[in-house]
């Protein structure tokens, strides 16, 4: 463990701790920042207002609207003289939204991810390779400083180029490495396609830290299989300070959030109401010990789970569910809620399908059509008719009975589906 | 037995030519072709010269192939032969999954008919002792199977 004291401080403690600082930071919020001050006027609250934990349900929510109308620097709490670092989210979507980090900040950020390298067994022994883009996008940089907090031996290769990562990961002694899980499986297709000589097993990588995109209990499976490697969610947000909020232990049940600097909620994603423990509904994260953005009560619209179970590993923080899906990514197919991590789910369980496959949703008259792609590979290839159009409507049935809405069924040829270095593009609506 | 090279095509313009054009470029000769389709995606059924050449240049493009045994046999080229070999197969319980002929005549008064049994060493087995003529990978192709 790489912040023992912290990460297994009895609860008491903990939430002792937790409420000095959130008074702290919510005061930091009040004080420094114009927009948080007027949000909070407006609504009757005054940061005095907190005198226990559960208090914090009386602080009006952050949006991400709120973030991207404050662009570029609208929510910074400390003068640019004091910020060391500057990262923006992916602005694909309306506004980037830009944080601010200081010298505490960054230090902070590298030790939460060290912790993670640590929960995954990592030491300062490791080779990391850090596949995830450089750049803007905290994945890069937030491995890279976390690797090297560890005392790892970091190795800033960055994402793409697979022939190079796998040499690297063989001249290099490579044991760690880090990349989305999708590119992950882009690595097991390219040794399987183009180097099939490659032998991933015999070199001593043995540790995959996979994030920024959700994924599924079934493609753990998948991956681990394929690369010969134990695969770790790591989890994040630019927002609340990017990877490193919450890390899986040697468990892999679960997400530990690392609560002496990250407060998180579950709420009802339409009502607003916080949720008891063990429901799920959107976090809801509060920076505790942030300077220069300070983000409180941030609406995260991730889909999770929080409950605290007595965690062999020792650690005593909450811990969240692998995150089933974004409150923005969720479908609505005629009526019903559709999240893409649940398709995929269907897809991974039908023995041999990989998960490369893409929802199109298209609306016929009134109707709203779901049309999943699915790539024919070898392993799950027949000669037969039947088989494969049995195949489809197996998966079908498995998607009604699951989902509770019809989809079709669609197989196509390997690798027709868009790839991407970073996040599958695993959704297109034709349906405006 | 012989070795069928199956691929998986999407009922998309170019696909198929796709798929030829790999084969050409690795040098790859057909000798039989049989394609079997719904309305979303195809089957492309082929005896080649060379199946473990074909299969890697199929790999190497990315298109999703497998090698599936199938039974090549000399049938008379009168009618009623084919009827009556079908016949036989019934009555012994050989599940016949698809077949096709294969054009190239072999010999002065022969066609040559490519079975894919859903057991193809019992079939053959029967086959053999009732007499029909079965043909090597050599014979069909004029070549020697290209074993890995
Ligand atoms: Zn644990």
């Amino acid at each position: 463990m790489f912040q023992k004291e912290y990460e297994t401080m009895p609860r008491r403690e903990l939430r002792s701790l937790q409420l000095e600082r959130l008074r702290w930071s919510v005061r930091n919020a009040y004080d420094n920042v114009e927009s948080y001050r007027r949000h909070y006027d407006q609504a009757g609250f005054h940061p005095d207002q907190l005198k226990k934990l559960d208090d914090i349900r009386r602080v009006p929510f952050l949006t991400k609207e709120m973030m991207r109308e404050n662009y570029p620097f609208g929510l910074f709490a400390r003068p640019m003289e004091d910020v060391v670092r500057l990262h923006s989210s992916s602005g694909t979507t309306g506004n980037a939204t830009v944080v601010g980090y200081t010298a505490r900040d960054i230090e902070v950020f590298a030790e939460v991810v060290a912790r993670c390298l640590a929960a995954y067994g990592g030491t300062k022994k490791d080779v990391l390779q850090v596949a995830y883009g450089y750049g803007l996008f905290t994945g890069g940089l937030g491995l890279h400083y976390g690797a090297e907090k560890l005392g790892a031996a970091t190795i800033p290769i960055g994402g793409g180029n697979t022939d190079r990562q796998l040499m690297l990961i063989q001249d290099f002694g490579t044991t760690m490495l880090a990349c989305t899980p999708s590119y992950a499986l882009n690595i097991a297709d390219h040794i399987a396609v183009k180097r099939p000589d490659f032998k991933l097993r015999d070199t001593n990588l043995r540790v995959g830290i996979l994030g920024a995109e959700p994924w599924s209990e079934e493609m753990r499976l998948e991956i681990e299989e394929r690369l010969g490697i134990e695969a770790y969610d790591i989890y994040g947000l630019s927002e609340v300070i990017g990877p490193g909020v919450s890390a899986e232990c040697e468990k892999k049940s679960g997400l530990h959030i690392f609560e002496d600097h990250f407060y998180a909620e579950i709420i009802d994603p339409e009502t607003g109401e916080v949720l008891p423990e063990g429901e799920k509904g959107e976090i809801v994260y509060t920076s505790l010990t942030k300077e220069a953005c300070p983000v409180i009560r941030y609406r995260s619209r991730d889909i999770s789970r929080l409950y605290h179970d007595d965690c062999v590993c020792g650690r005593t923080h909450v811990k969240m569910e692998k995150v089933s899906g974004r409150t923005d990514d969720m479908l609505i197919v005629r009526g019903v809620n559709v999240f893409p991590s649940q398709i995929e789910s269907v897809l991974m369980e039908y023995e041999g399908t990989e998960p490369h496959y893409q929802i199109v949703l298209d609306r016929r008259g009134a109707m709203d059509d779901i049309e999943i792609q699915v790539e024919v590979t070898p392993a799950i290839f027949s000669d037969e008719l039947k088989n494969l159009q049995g195949m489809a409507s197996g998966l079908e049935e498995r998607i009604k009975s699951t989902l509770g809405v019809s989809a079709e069924i669609t197989l196509v040829e390997p690798r027709t589906i868009e790839r991407s270095l970073g996040k599958a593009k695993r959704v297109i609506d034709r349906r405006q | 037995m012989v070795k069928q090279v199956s691929v998986f095509l999407e009922n998309k313009p170019g696909r198929l030519e796709h798929a030829l054009k790999v084969l050409a470029d690795g040098g790859v000769n057909i000798v039989a072709l049989t394609i079997a389709e719904t309305s979303g995606f195809g089957l492309l059924r082929m005896l080649v010269d060379q199946p473990t050449k074909a299969a890697q240049a199929l790999n190497s493009a990315g298109i999703t192939s497998s090698e599936t045994p199938v039974t090549a046999v000399e049938i008379k080229d009168t009618p009623g032969s084919l009827l009556a070999a079908v016949k036989g197969f019934k009555e012994r319980n050989l599940n016949i999954e698809y077949l096709y002929t294969f054009t190239e005549r072999h010999t002065e008064d022969c066609i040559v008919v490519i079975f894919r049994f859903e057991n193809c060493e019992t079939a053959e087995r029967v086959l053999w002792k009732e007499g029909y003529k079965l043909l090597s990978h050599e014979q069909i192709t004029g070549k020697k199977q290209d074993d890995a």
